[in-house]
This record gives structure tokens, sequence and C-alpha cells, in this order.
């Protein structure tokens, strides 16, 4: 059982006790000082006359302008309305997408949960003025107000939407539809040496989970706050995993070549692997098993030293807007953020049907990338948790 | 000279530099200071070592593969082809060099799939393909820098006069002998040229791992996969290859064999 509500104002309030930095006077807080510091940058007032270009880091398949696929193309419009020309950059991963926003040279970025936190913490994101982005107010419930996009009240993103990271299996070779992660985690799984794991740090949270559901005695309660012992069994297990693993996957497209063919029978995956694939008539499915998942949730992004902040609002707010944001999410393959892009054509209801966007009892099992820190965001404060950097480290270890 | 001097050393210097460092352990951001932390934990840390010496077996493995392959090759192209062979097979030994990097290592990809080219070739003799792995990632990387092996290997031979096989036959050796005993010392420097460039480029590489490498974890992986996380850590780990290789250079140019570059 898990406390949507709770728990992100749980972490929030021991976050900002840690960030206040007094130990003393605050009761009970985590003696371990974590050294947050969250730069105060004021947020824009205004949304003025347009620089006449910004530019973005996003995922494949946010900011499509037709080149892609021609039936994909809401930048066209936007720059036609705005006279901002769009210049993308498509990160691969959250990690590149941090080190991208650090330079500077971009103005808006599609963060997923672990990479939120470090970008605020790291004063590469300003807070957001959501009086400026008129489309904020239609956000679906579970998107508002969490942990890894808001401090202190101020809101850092503006959500996009949000999936789970599914269990994909390839059909001519999983005979039955699979309802657990068992066969990608157990040595003795009928699928050693075709299974495919997602080839990051933060996939640690994955073993978590499944531990969560198959060991409680670790006591897990929330699978981005690991104390240095769970951390181990988590690694423990993901070295077990190792040996019937055939391949790690960072890259969407190899992903969709591998589960394809059959080269990778089952592993976890997101939706718009399975929806590529069987696009090319790829024979793969997903499902969300019965342990739950991790997931991700994605919100735009202003840089601090944005120089087209009025084009990145323009921007913001047009891709928040209930056509563009359904637009988005069907292409990608996800949950929209606003919930009136669920609406108006029976395409749109569909897919909010199929992605769970309005069914919070979903997304009670699914856990969203969140950032590792220190303090445990599960509320515990007689330890200390590990934080990402040290899930870095285990990680190479687990691929020896 | 002096502008390349501190392009490429300049640069090398500042890895140096930034392997001293640290970072945050929140926000990822690099924090200059001076800490030994990070070449602590490459040499304590028993996944470092694993990798780094996998890596330098699996260099070693591709050189020796082009090196036995080149050879062969060089004693047909440079003594025993027609000319016109000769400048067909010239061009097929160089022609993969003008096809992109990508290209090549996604074919190699599609090659060794499940149900692949190889394993349709293999399944009427009872065989499978290897499927992605250390194997798969050696063959791809043979065929990467195959042409860095066999050009100067071919252009050895071609350097060796005729008569030298004459006169080892007339003596009576066999044609295996007369390659080992007269052609081999003599094509020596040009193996070892070749192997500079096999060896260290596959020190290296990175995306041929992430394509066909299935889950073998090399020192260009685990470079990549931190240089967003933890630069300094990166920094600290990218100083084993060039240890390695200018171990390597040192090892060559006491051979006599980098005169022949």
């Amino acid at each position: 059982m898990k406390f949507t509500k709770v728990l992100p104002l749980a972490a929030l309030t021991t976050l900002s006790l840690a960030l206040t930095g007094c130990g003393e006077s605050t009761p009970a807080s985590s003696s371990a000082s974590s050294g947050i510091q969250v730069p105060d940058l004021p947020a824009a007032t205004e949304v003025g006359e347009g620089e006449g270009q910004v530019n973005i880091v996003a995922w494949a398949g946010f900011v499509e302008d037709g080149s892609t696929n021609p039936d994909a193309d809401w930048v066209s419009a936007f720059e036609k309305e705005t006279g901002c020309q769009v210049n993308r950059k498509v990160g691969a991963t959250s990690d590149e997408m941090v080190q991208l926003m650090r330079t500077g040279e971009y103005d808006l970025v599609s963060a997923s949960g672990d990479a939120s936190l470090r970008l605020i913490a790291g004063g590469d994101v300003a807070p957001i003025n959501t009086e400026l982005v008129p489309n904020f107010g239609n956000v679906v419930e579970g998107l508002k107000g969490q942990v890894y996009d808001t401090l202190n009240g101020k809101s850092y993103g503006v959500p996009i939407g949000r999936g789970a990271n599914v269990l994909m299996y390839n059909t001519e070779e999983v005979a039955e539809a699979p309802d657990s992660w068992a066969p990608t985690w157990e040595e003795d799984s009928a699928y050693k040496g075709a299974v495919m794991a997602y080839d990051s740090p933060i996939y640690i949270a994955d073993a978590a989970l499944y531990l969560m559901a198959t060991q409680p005695e670790l006591g897990i309660t929330n699978p981005y706050a690991l104390d240095q012992e769970q951390l181990a069994a988590a690694v423990e297990l993901l070295k077990q995993q190792n040996g019937i693993v055939g391949e790690y996957w960072n890259d969407a497209l190899k992903a969709v070549s591998s589960i394809s063919s059959g080269t990778a029978q089952m592993g976890t995956g997101w939706q718009v692997i399975v929806n590529l694939a069987q696009a090319d008539g790829g024979k793969v499915e997903s499902v969300l098993p019965k342990e739950g998942a991790t997931g991700w949730s994605d919100t735009w992004m202003i840089s601090a030293k944005s120089k087209n902040p009025n084009c990145a609002y323009q921007w913001m707010d047009w891709a928040s807007s209930p056509e563009v944001n359904a637009k988005i999410a069907q292409n990608f393959g996800m949950a929209p953020a606003n919930s009136l892009a669920c609406e108006g054509s029976t395409k749109n209801e569909e897919h909010c049907e199929s992605f769970h966007a309005t069914d919070e009892e979903y997304y009670k099992n699914v856990w969203m990338w969140t950032t590792p820190v220190e303090q445990c965001i599960d509320g515990r404060t007689d330890v200390t948790c590990t934080n990402y950097q040290e899930w870095t480290k285990a990680w190479t270890e687990v691929k020896g | 000279m002096a502008w390349l001097g501190v392009l490429y050393i300049g640069s090398l210097v500042l890895l140096f530099i930034t392997a001293f460092w640290s970072t945050d352990p929140f926000t990822s951001k690099v924090i200059p200071g001076f800490t030994l932390e990070n070449f602590r934990e490459i040499l304590t840390v028993p996944a470092y070592q694993q990798t780094a010496l996998r890596t330098v077996g699996i260099a070693l493995a591709v050189t020796a593969l082009c090196a036995l392959l080149a050879l062969p090759l060089g004693l047909y192209m440079a003594k025993i082809a027609s000319p016109r062979m000769r400048a067909v097979l010239a061009i097929g030994i160089t022609l993969p060099l003008w096809a992109g990097y990508l290209v090549k290592v996604f074919s190699w990809r599609i090659t060794f799939m499940t149900g692949g080219p190889l394993d349709w070739l293999l399944t009427p003799l009872g065989l499978n393909g290897p499927g992605y792995g250390t194997a798969a990632l050696v063959v791809t990387l043979s065929y990467l820098w195959f042409p860095y092996m066999a050009v100067p290997v071919y252009a050895a031979f071609r350097q060796i006069p005729d008569n030298l096989f004459d006169a080892s036959a007339d003596l009576g050796a066999k044609g295996w002998t007369t390659v080992r005993t007269v052609a081999l010392p003599l094509l020596k420097p040009a193996f070892i040229a070749g192997s500079i460039f096999t060896f260290s480029l596959s020190l290296g590489d990175y995306i041929a791992a992430q394509f066909v490498g299935g889950t073998t974890q090399v020192i260009g992986t685990v470079i990549a996969s931190n240089i967003n996380l933890n630069p300094p850590l990166a920094a600290a780990f990218a100083t084993v290859p060039v240890v390695v290789v200018v171990a390597y250079l040192f090892l060559a140019r006491k051979s006599g064999a980098l005169q022949q570059l």
C-alpha cells in the first residue's frame, strides 16, 4: 500500500527541514546534513515579446516537427503562431539531459523525476510562474505537486505526462502472458540469456521494488529510499540477474530491435517501444505485473540561464494545451498530464483508457523515478539513505 | 607544431587534473579540489579491475585475429594475385573505411541477432550463433579495424624481394617454412605498426560494446556511463587506457617498428 498523497508531503517536510540547514532547532530531523541547498531563483513575472527562437532538450518524440513522421507535427504551427523557431536536441538519458542543461545553451528540458531534483538543487532550473501557463490548471490529480518537481511550495515543472516501466515480452517466445517480474529476476528463469534490463543506475529501484514484494523482511517501503543494507540486497539481486540478462539497453530503438526479433524475450521497457515494435509488425505485448512497476513522470523545466524565456513560456503553455498534450502523449505512448487531453474525441478517450491517465488506482502501483538522496524519502529519520552517486558506483559493480 | 602540442597534451593534462576533483553526490556537479579517492576507487574496486583486464584482453584478441587474417591476405595480394585481382582486393579492404561507423556496427548487430543471418547459416550445421557478448564484440571490432592492420602488412610484403622466396625454395624450404623463417621476421615491424592501431582503437571503443556486447562492460562503456554522473571518476578511469597505450607504444618503439609508420 502506497500513500500517494502522504508520501510527497512527508518527503517535502523532510527535505524542507533539511533545507533550513539548522539541525539543532528541528526536532528529530535527520542528523545527516546533506548539504542540499536550493538556490533561491526568481520566477518570471510576465511573458513578453518572443525572442525568435527556443532551444529544447527533450526525449525522442516530445518535440516533433514532422521530419521523423509526417503525422507527428505540433512544432510547425507553434512556430507560425509565435514566431519562435524551435531547435530540438534529443537527450538519450536523464543523466545526459542534466549535463546538457548545465551547458546553459538550452532554455527548456523535458525532465524525468530522476533528473529534476538534481537540476533544481544544482540551480540549473528556475521556478515556474504557473500563472503564465494557463493550461497548468488542468493537470490530472496525481501529477500535482509531486516531490520530484516541487520544492518549498514552488513549482519547477509543467507536467507533460507519465508512464510505467512495463514488462514487455515477445509473444512468439513467451507462451503465456506473465503477471510477475519473477522471470526477469530469478536464476532459474525459463528465459535465461534472453532477458532485457535497463542500463542505468536508476534501474536499481526496479530490483528494490521486486524485493518489496518478495522479501518484506528487508523493510523497503520506497524503492528510492534504500539504506546501505537494502542497497546491498538490491545489488545482490541485480548481480544474480546479470547471469540471465542477454542485454542491457539504454536506447529505445535498440530495445525495439531486440524485443521484436526475439533476441530479448522479455524485459523492462516503455510502452513507446511496444508501440514501435507493433507498428513494425513485431509480436510484442506489455503488462503491468502484480508487484507494480517503476515509472516516470516528465515535466518541462526552464533553465535558470534561459536566453529565450518568453518563447520558452509560450512553448510550455502550447505543449500543455489539450490538443498538443494529447498529440505528444499519443505519439510517445504515455498518459497525458492535461486531463482535457482525454476528452474531445474517441481517439483521445481510448488512449487515456489504455494508459490509465486518470486512473489514480493504477498509478498507486507505479513508483515514479526520483533522485535518491541521503534523506530517506520514505520518512525514516534513524538511518541515512544512499544517494545517487552510490547507486552509480553500485551499478558499475553490478555489470562487473 | 607548438599548437598541436598544446591541443594534444593540454587536453590530456586537463583530463588528468579533473581526475583529482570530486563531484557533489546530490547534484553531480564537479567540485575542483584534490582527492585521490577516484584513483583509490578504480584501483581497489574489483569491478573496475575486471573491466580493465577484460578490455585489454579483448583488444589483444582483436589484434591477434587481425594479424592472423592479414598474413595470408597480404601474402596472396603481394606475391600471388594478378595485378587486377590485387586492385580488386585493395579496394575491397579499404571500402569498409568509407562506410559510416554506426552503419557497420548496426549491420553486425543484425548479423548476430537471434534468427539473424548468422543463425540462418549455422542452423543447418546444428549450431547456433554466439549471440551478443564478448565473442560478437571481438568479431565486430576486428572487422572495424582490419584495414589498419592489412594495409601495412600488405605494403611490407610488397617490399620483400621475390628472389628471397626463390632462394628459400632452392634451399629446400616448403611454403610455410619460407613464410615463417624469411617473411615473418621482415614483417614484424609492419605487424607491430598495425597492432598499435587495432589495439588502441579497441581499447577506447564503447559504441560497439553497447550494440553487440550484450552485457559486456568495457572501459569505454564505464567512462561513457560516468561521464555525465561523475566526470572525475570517468577521468580517473580514462587514464587507464592512456597508461596501457603508452606502455604499448614504448614496447613498440623498442622493437623499432615506429620507423615504419
